[in-house]
């Protein structure tokens, strides 16, 4: 899958990630399978979106990358430096160009710090400038993120609103000019006018900065948005992944297909959910996944080779994989 | 003018309602203020529908814009801190100067409310199947076998899968889409006329929301229940509501049936929150039309309209004068002096 495009920024091959889970008051306990071989690229200057529901795997992809805690079996490869085996102080310097943004800007923002101590942070942890140095990157990110210095250096996250608190967890991102950000649901919480301003934000800032993103969300659209190229996960394992237009286009995995059918739309002429299209019930548990393909339990498309051979990840169009023994080849897709 | 400290003056007050002699619920000029420590909030602001049985109405707005206060005064779950004056007609009954006792008595027979956690609204530690019954017996005289067997019914109603065996299971073994689906069976448990959902979807998968959508969308044909949504996500609203309430800074700002209101969006907040919704069809990288700023502080709201500091319409009058929510068009109400689609060129 590589040689095309780009040169990678990140590369992700074979990532597993396994918890064990003890059994408490007839719970079953087992090995969570949260992420079970996945390989991918993120190349200079793209963002890939990361789709799925919960469960899927998404969020613990996010966090092996950044060894967070480090994944069971795997490579991961930033700027062509392995991180998987590092500890310490190597560590931190080798993972230093990859920073993330979280969901709940209050959980990741300690409520006793001021905004510029929350900035500055990393500068110091890092080790970096003197302190008028990092005084002055702390307001030259801050104005990057779109706050004012002279208004919000001084005040602590319960002073900010939603969409303030996002963007100085950005600006603490940014304080070490990162070549990467992860963005774990970033905007999930943020009400949509907000949410809006935040993705602008975004998209400007991989302008200036020539960013890349890793950008998780449950949200397909807003994924869509955002992305140049979108995987899609699904009990631990990526489904499909492709160029963000024809992955919508032309979705391959029924999988696919059901999540974009499950999208209400903005428009009340539209034809609702089809039910055909829709799946039903949850996903089974990753302590005890399918046989076989793992989106076997909920799929029209099934058969019996699906529940004896795990369909491997295959190209089936330029740049766009699929792993499906009976992909969805037609563009019959209503969208 | 007056220094807008109070209420503002309107002089082109709507009067409606007579006409819709089959509501269920009908709200009028609904006012709720919080009074603490010295601050005054008008949270909601001469709000009014009505909505009749079988039938969907979405609250639409941010946060702060007083869709899930004004729902927590027709259930009577407001603190003791707010005051609500104007008044709320359940089947015919005022509610508003309700005892609390009262109150009880017609929230759990009439009205039922789903929350946007299911996870908070379930006791972790008793079994499913012992919420649902508990809620069956406040609600009815049934003996425990009875109202067993009434729980499960209602949780095969909800469709849990498996409800025999999850019935002995605690909220923690289920996903989040169980959990709510069992939230909603304890809801139901009342047989109530009318369901208030309150971001019921929010916290759950896409693929999950579509199926809790089309469960409450069932359940409303069954039983003729009306369902009020509320809801940040003015794309769940096109699908499902048959009328929707815009609010802002505590009031409704547009307010329309569902096709009416999107063939022609009068009012531009609802504009901004229709094109920030992120859609499919936008190219990637595309920047979204956004408006600056954020929603006002209710305790120092301008004396002008409260959209004006980040509307794109606005003009000297807005920052002058409140404009009241008129019927602009048959059926079609907004609160603006300068609507979208109404500039002469279209």
């Amino acid at each position: 899958m590589t040689g095309n495009g780009s040169e990678p920024l990140l590369e992700a091959r074979n990532v597993v990630q396994e918890f064990v889970v003890r059994g408490h008051g007839g719970v079953k306990g087992g090995v969570v399978q949260a992420v079970s071989d996945v390989s991918l690229d993120v190349r200079a200057g793209e963002t890939l979106g990361i789709v799925g529901e919960t469960g899927s795997g998404k969020s613990t992809l996010a966090r092996s990358l950044l060894q967070a805690p480090r994944p069971k079996s795997g490579s991961v490869t930033l700027r062509g430096t392995e991180l998987v085996g590092l500890r310490g102080r190597a560590l931190l310097e080798a993972r230093r160009s990859m920073q993330m943004v979280f969901q709940d800007p209050f959980g990741s923002l300690d409520p006793k710090w001021r905004v510029q101590d929350i900035v500055e942070e990393p500068l110091i942890a890092y080790g970096v400038g003197s302190r008028e140095e990092r005084r002055t990157r702390v307001r030259e990110v801050l104005d990057r993120v779109g706050l004012d210095a002279d208004v919000f250096a001084r005040r602590r996250p319960r002073q900010l609103s939603g969409g303030q608190a996002q963007r100085v967890a950005i600006a603490r991102a940014l304080t070490l000019d990162p070549a990467l950000i992860i963005c774990d649901e970033a905007v999930s919480s943020l009400d949509v006018l907000i949410q809006a301003q935040v993705l602008n934000l975004f998209e400007q800032l991989r302008d200036e900065l020539g960013l890349s993103y890793l950008f998780i969300a449950h949200d397909l659209a807003l994924v869509k948005q955002v992305s140049d190229r979108v995987a899609v996960m699904y009990l631990g394992k990526l489904a499909e992944i492709g160029p963000a237009e024809a992955l919508y286009r032309e979705p391959l995995h029924p999988y696919t297909v059901a999540l974009l059918a499950s999208i209400p739309s903005p428009d009340p002429t539209a034809p609702k959910t089809e039910a055909d299209k829709a799946i039903s019930g949850d996903p089974p548990s990753p302590i005890d996944p399918p046989s076989g393909c793992r989106f076997r339990t909920r799929c029209p498309r099934a058969q019996e080779r699906c529940a004896v051979e795990e369909p491997p990840l295959r190209e089936l169009r330029t740049e766009h994989a699929v792993a499906c023994h009976f992909p969805v080849e037609r563009s019959a897709n209503g969208r | 003018m007056s220094e807008g400290t109070t209420p503002v003056e309107v002089d082109a007050r709507v009067e409606d309602g007579s006409a819709n002699g089959g509501a269920l619920l009908e709200l009028r000029d609904l006012r709720v203020d919080f009074r603490t420590g010295g601050r005054h909030v008008r949270a909601v602001d001469r709000l009014s529908y009505a909505i009749s049985a079988g039938r969907t109405l979405a609250l639409i707005g941010e946060s702060g814009s007083g869709k899930t206060v004004s729902s927590r005064a027709v259930m009577g779950l407001l603190p003791p801190t707010a005051t609500v004056s104007g008044s709320i007609r359940f089947e015919g009954q005022e509610l508003v100067g309700l005892s609390d006792r009262q109150m009880r008595r017609l929230r759990g027979a009439g009205i039922a409310m789903v929350f946007q956690d299911p996870s908070r609204s379930l006791n972790p530690t008793m079994r499913v199947g012992a919420q649902v019954i508990e809620a069956v017996r406040t609600h009815s005289g049934l003996d425990r076998g009875a109202a067993r067997r009434r729980a499960v019914e209602l949780l095969t109603l909800v469709r849990l899968p498996l409800p025999e065996q999850r019935y002995h299971e605690y909220p923690h073994q289920l996903s989040g889409g169980m959990r709510q689906r069992v939230v909603v069976a304890i809801a139901l448990a009342s047989n109530p006329r009318l369901l208030i959902a309150d971001e019921a979807t929010t916290a759950l998968d896409v693929t999950t929301q579509a199926q809790i959508m089309e469960l409450l969308r069932d359940l409303q044909r069954q039983f003729g229940m009306a369902l009020i949504m509320i809801s940040h996500d003015l794309g769940l609203a096109a699908s499902f509501a048959d009328e929707v309430v815009v609010m802002y800074a505590g009031r409704a700002v547009e307010q329309a049936p569902t096709h009416t209101l999107f063939a022609h969006v009068r009012m531009p907040y609802t504009k901004a929150l229709l094109e920030a919704i992120p859609r499919v069809e936008r190219p990637p990288h595309a920047r979204l039309p956004v408006v600056p700023g954020r929603p006002p502080d209710l305790a120092a709201l301008p004396p002008g309209c409260p959209f004006e500091p980040r509307c794109p319409n606005r003009q000297d009058l807005c920052r002058e004068s409140d404009p009241p929510l008129s019927e602009g068009e048959p059926g079609h109400r907004w609160a603006c002096w300068f609507p979208c689609g109404q500039e002469g060129a279209e």
